[in-house]
């Protein structure tokens, strides 16, 4: 069989050879140009051209069409829905820009087409021309660079509410806990040297406020409607905490607290009664039956979107979003670290 | 006065004389012509080939992981055979080994092909010949370049066949990940080597930049002013102070990454709690590496981009038949892209932590970007506009730079902006904007280039019909693969996950990854084609006439022979811009530099 396969590859080998041959040979006795374009062939590249121009601006729509029902549903946070309006616009902005100067260059392509008989119009410069489209970019780009920017200073902001929910995000290969201050409303402080199997996040045993500190596994929960107030920290490397359903996303760097605040607008019941929502998981349980997979429902989920590690592709912990009196039941099952140590 | 002049001219007679002379003097040995060679055209096909080298093996890798990530768990003969029993076992991609994979794969291609390749062929091959120079500033340093770069591919290429494996990181390598071995198995041996290699990179791309700038500004034959000078070398002499200013930070960068791997500094490490112990590193910070990395990371991304632009813009007006449209604003466009693209790294840190206020004056400066781009995408256009388009395969690519360059470039709009960053960074949109805006429109660029100075560079033609069946495969692939990339960033994927399989949210995006895998495998075996016609044109191809594009650039006014010193003669004297097609008055379409003005004829396309 092998033997077989060296000889098809052998005799594959010399027809091509021959065929090159009488292919120069051709080429010496017609003495032509070759490497120069002829008009037909100009015609064929310019039609493909053109053909392609228009495939590919449809193509633009039926990938739309195909997978926009399949992005990220609506912002579930107050910010978030600044975001996606302005995403909207900007969405709008680009392809409109994308669709009109590729139309026009494949119609160019196609329409100036070289031919012998032709002559190109010698039009070097006009600074009228120039000013025109180095005026009307800075225009748009002013448009958002001011939405942009007047958003950006809302979400970084420091919070100004009273009492915001605190949450500590803490990263580890491959994993995330989450650090709740407990009743006093002060998260303790910690030191890396600190950490052992019993205290997780370093915190410091002669520190008091950290012994009501609630560390959660798995899943953790925020109410909806109230400002959640994010830290963010990591004890090995570069993490990033990515909640993109919220539209939120800060990393987490080994030496620094990072943070970042978003208030909840959909508890994750709500979202699972959301149409967009519900057709959206019903095509996911559809992908997932024909792979022999369990049917899943909707949930929020924090996932590691910095390279950590082997298992960065699998670094992630749900959120539940619920009402505040859930919430309160929620925390009040959770142990307290002092508890926690002792055990 | 007079007098002063005529002394001048005599000095430059006797340089002349004298540099013709270094050139024809002795017979070359095959070493010192081929392995050696201080001539720069051999040290651009030199620097071609081991480019080339490299872009294969990165693509191969790509397949790799794409098969991976379209069939996550399917075991394959092929992962097997190119990774091994120890990184493919049955046929299933390793994790470690998909990062390592991604990773090695980004830094070949960033550097490795589109910086050291794509520079080094085409700023060695063109900068003499279209200043009408006899060779480099300095060949000598110009062959040490080279040799620079063949070292650092080897030592890159050997950390592959580490027992750990090469680095992993992503190609933006950040620490800690980065420093400590205990993060992951890339993260050893792997990683030095990769430091080295850079080292090495960093002084190739120094020692040719060097030669590069003062070639441009001192070697220029008589009346070619900077006003004259072809966009293509305006575009080398630009990228060449880019990577000359930004570099040397990279080089810092790497130094102090190697010395916190190697002699417990803590430059960029502080409060470290791995492998179930404290690490006495303290007081550094990872913010402070991203600093220093994207310092020169922004940069390079022009680096990697303009000369691609420049050999386009010089393509475009001579397959157009018509003047390169607004001559003047395309350098302005690329000198106010060179002194932005200083000042925008920090858009790549929006999330890192890095104070928010700071992220909005880099809000600002990106944006301002896209305006000298704009110009350049309008003026691409209105060359074409009322043109003779001959449609060469070096045309077809440089359209479809054009397209690359506007479509990967609105979406760098959204990026630019923190607001909207919170939700796409680090996503698959972002991957899909750069390889469109980057990668295709700079390999389509120096694609362009190949087909176009083949004749300058092996004296024979490449073959025109597998350039269209090379062009049209990897155009529609080349699309096929980056542009649903941006559904699965709106879907919020993240990039550099080994699979999507463990995110139930992924599930009904499981389409994309196929069509983007399918894409992938037609585009690599479409360079086939092209590899074929490269080699076999280069020994079998139809010999090259002297000016078969009927271009107006000096590089075509010397005979058709390999000669030490470019010209055998004198060197040509300039007397017009490099644009001059279909000018009216002519009978040709194509007036060459070396054609002296008539009388009352205004240089530059300028009108009466």
């Amino acid at each position: 069989m092998k033997l077989l396969i060296v000889l098809a590859v052998i005799l594959f080998i010399l027809a091509i050879h021959q065929l090159l041959k009488v292919i120069e040979f051709a080429r010496e006795i017609r003495k032509t140009k070759e490497w120069e374009p002829t008009d037909s062939e100009n015609d064929l590249m310019g039609t493909l051209m053109l053909l392609f121009g228009i495939s590919f601006i449809g193509l633009f729509f039926y990938q739309i069409n195909r997978w926009y029902d399949k992005s990220l549903p609506d912002a579930a946070s107050e910010h978030g829905k600044h975001i996606d309006d302005l995403l909207f616009w900007n969405l709008i902005l680009i392809s409109f820009i994308f669709v009109v100067v590729n139309a026009l260059l494949f119609y160019f392509a196609y329409k100036y087409r070289g031919n012998k008989n032709r002559k190109a119009v010698y039009y070097a410069d006009n600074s009228k021309l120039e000013m025109l489209w180095t005026v009307i970019p800075a225009s748009a780009l002013a448009f958002i660079i001011i939405f942009g920017l007047k958003y950006w200073n809302e979400i970084t902001a420091p919070s100004e509410e009273k009492n915001p929910v605190i949450v500590e995000l803490y990263a580890k290969q491959f994993d995330w806990t989450a650090r709740y201050p407990g009743k006093d409303g002060k998260l303790g402080t910690t030191d890396f040297r600190h950490i052992e199997g019993s205290n997780p996040v370093g915190l410091d045993t002669t520190d008091k406020s950290g012994f009501d500190d609630l560390l959660v596994k798995n899943e953790f929960h925020i109410p909806v409607g109230k400002e959640v107030v994010f830290y963010f920290r990591s004890r090995d490397v570069i993490h990033s905490a990515f909640m993109p359903h919220f539209r939120a996303q800060m990393n987490c760097v080994p030496g620094m607290v990072t943070t970042f605040k978003f208030k909840p607008t959909k508890t994750t019941k709500e979202m699972r009664q959301d149409p967009y929502v519900q057709n959206l998981m019903k095509q996911i349980n559809e992908q997932r039956a024909k792979e022999g997979k369990e049917p899943v429902e909707f949930d929020y989920v924090l996932l590691c979107n910095k390279i950590c590690g082997a298992s960065h592709y699998n670094m992630q912990m749900k959120i539940v979003v619920e009402t505040e009196q859930e919430f309160k039941e929620w925390l009040n099952q959770q142990k307290a670290f002092k508890t926690l140590a002792t055990k | 006065m007079a007098t002063i002049a005529t002394n001048i001219e005599l000095h430059n007679h006797e340089v002349e004389h004298v540099d013709i002379h270094r050139y024809e003097e002795h017979e070359e040995s095959f070493i010192t012509k081929y392995v050696f060679s201080q001539d720069h055209k051999m040290i651009a096909r030199q620097y071609l080939i081991t480019a080339m080298v490299m872009a294969v093996i990165a693509m191969i890798m790509s397949i790799v992981f794409r098969l991976q990530l379209a069939w996550p768990g399917e075991k394959f003969a092929f992962i097997n055979w190119v990774m091994g029993d120890k990184w493919g076992k049955d046929g299933i991609l390793d994790p470690n080994a998909y990062l390592a994979l991604v990773t090695m794969h980004g830094t070949i291609m960033v550097f490795f092909l589109l910086t050291g390749g794509l520079s080094g062929t085409f700023s060695n091959l063109l900068i003499p010949y279209q200043i009408g120079a006899r060779d480099m500033a300095s060949p000598f340093i110009n062959m040490l370049s080279y040799w620079f770069f063949l070292v650092s591919s080897v030592i890159m290429v050997i950390s592959l066949f580490l027992p750990d494996g090469a680095a992993s990181p992503g190609w933006t390598i950040y620490p800690p990940l980065s420093a400590l071995p205990e993060a992951m198995p890339g993260s050893g041996l792997g990683m030095d080597l990769w430091l080295v290699s850079m080292a090495l990179f960093i002084a190739s791309a120094l020692m040719g930049g060097l030669n590069y700038i003062i070639t441009v500004i001192n070697y220029r034959t008589k009346g070619m002013k900077m006003t004259r000078l072809p966009l293509t070398v305006w575009a080398f002499l630009i990228t060449a102070i880019i990577g000359l200013l930004s570099f040397p930070v990279l080089l810092s960068c790497a130094l102090l990454l190697l010395s916190d791997r190697l002699l417990g500094t803590s430059f960029y490490l502080s409060d470290i709690y791995i492998g179930g112990r404290p690490l006495d590193y303290s007081g550094g910070s990872p913010i402070l590496f991203e600093h220093l990395f994207w310092f020169l990371g922004h940069p390079e991304v022009y680096i990697v981009l303009l000369p691609a632009l420049g050999i386009t813009s010089e393509i475009i007006a001579n397959v157009s038949r018509k003047p390169i449209f607004g001559y003047r604003a395309m350098i302005g466009s690329m000198l106010a892209i060179a002194f932005l693209s200083f000042i925008v790294w920090g858009h790549h840190m929006y999330v890192t932590g890095m104070n928010p206020f700071l992220g909005s004056v880099f809000v600002f400066t990106t944006l301002l970007i896209a305006i000298p781009s704009a110009v350049k995408a309008f003026n691409y256009l209105t060359t074409l506009w009322k043109g003779n388009i001959q449609y060469t395969p070096a045309a077809l690519f440089s359209i479809g730079l054009v397209s690359s360059f506007v479509t990967g470039g609105v979406t760098g709009i959204i990026l630019a902006d923190s607001t909207l960053d919170i939700t796409f960074h680090d996503t698959y949109f972002v991957v899909g904007h750069f390889h469109i805006v980057m990668g295709l429109s700079a390999i389509f660029g120096m694609f362009a280039g190949v087909y176009h100075w083949f004749p300058k560079l092996y004296l024979r033609m490449m073959n025109k019909k597998l350039g269209y069946i090379h062009f049209w495969l990897t155009f529609i692939s080349a699309y096929g693969v980056f542009f649903p990339m941006h559904f699965l960033g709106t879907a919020g994927v993240p990039r550099r996950y080994y699979t999507n399989s463990e995110f139930p949210m992924f599930d009904a995006l499981y389409d994309i990854n196929v069509v983007i895998t399918i894409s992938a495998i037609i585009g690599a075996l479409a360079q086939g084609i092209f590899i074929f016609n490269f080699f076999y044109s280069m020994f079998r191809g139809p010999k090259a006439p002297q000016n078969p594009w009927k271009a107006n650039g000096l590089e075509w006014t010397n005979p058709v022979a390999n000669i030490h010193g470019n010209w055998s003669g004198e060197l040509p004297t300039v007397h017009r811009w490099a644009y001059d097609y279909s000018k009216p008055g002519y009978e040709d379409d194509f007036v060459p530099q070396t054609v002296p003005l008539k009388e009352g004829e205004i240089d530059g396309g300028g009108h009466h």
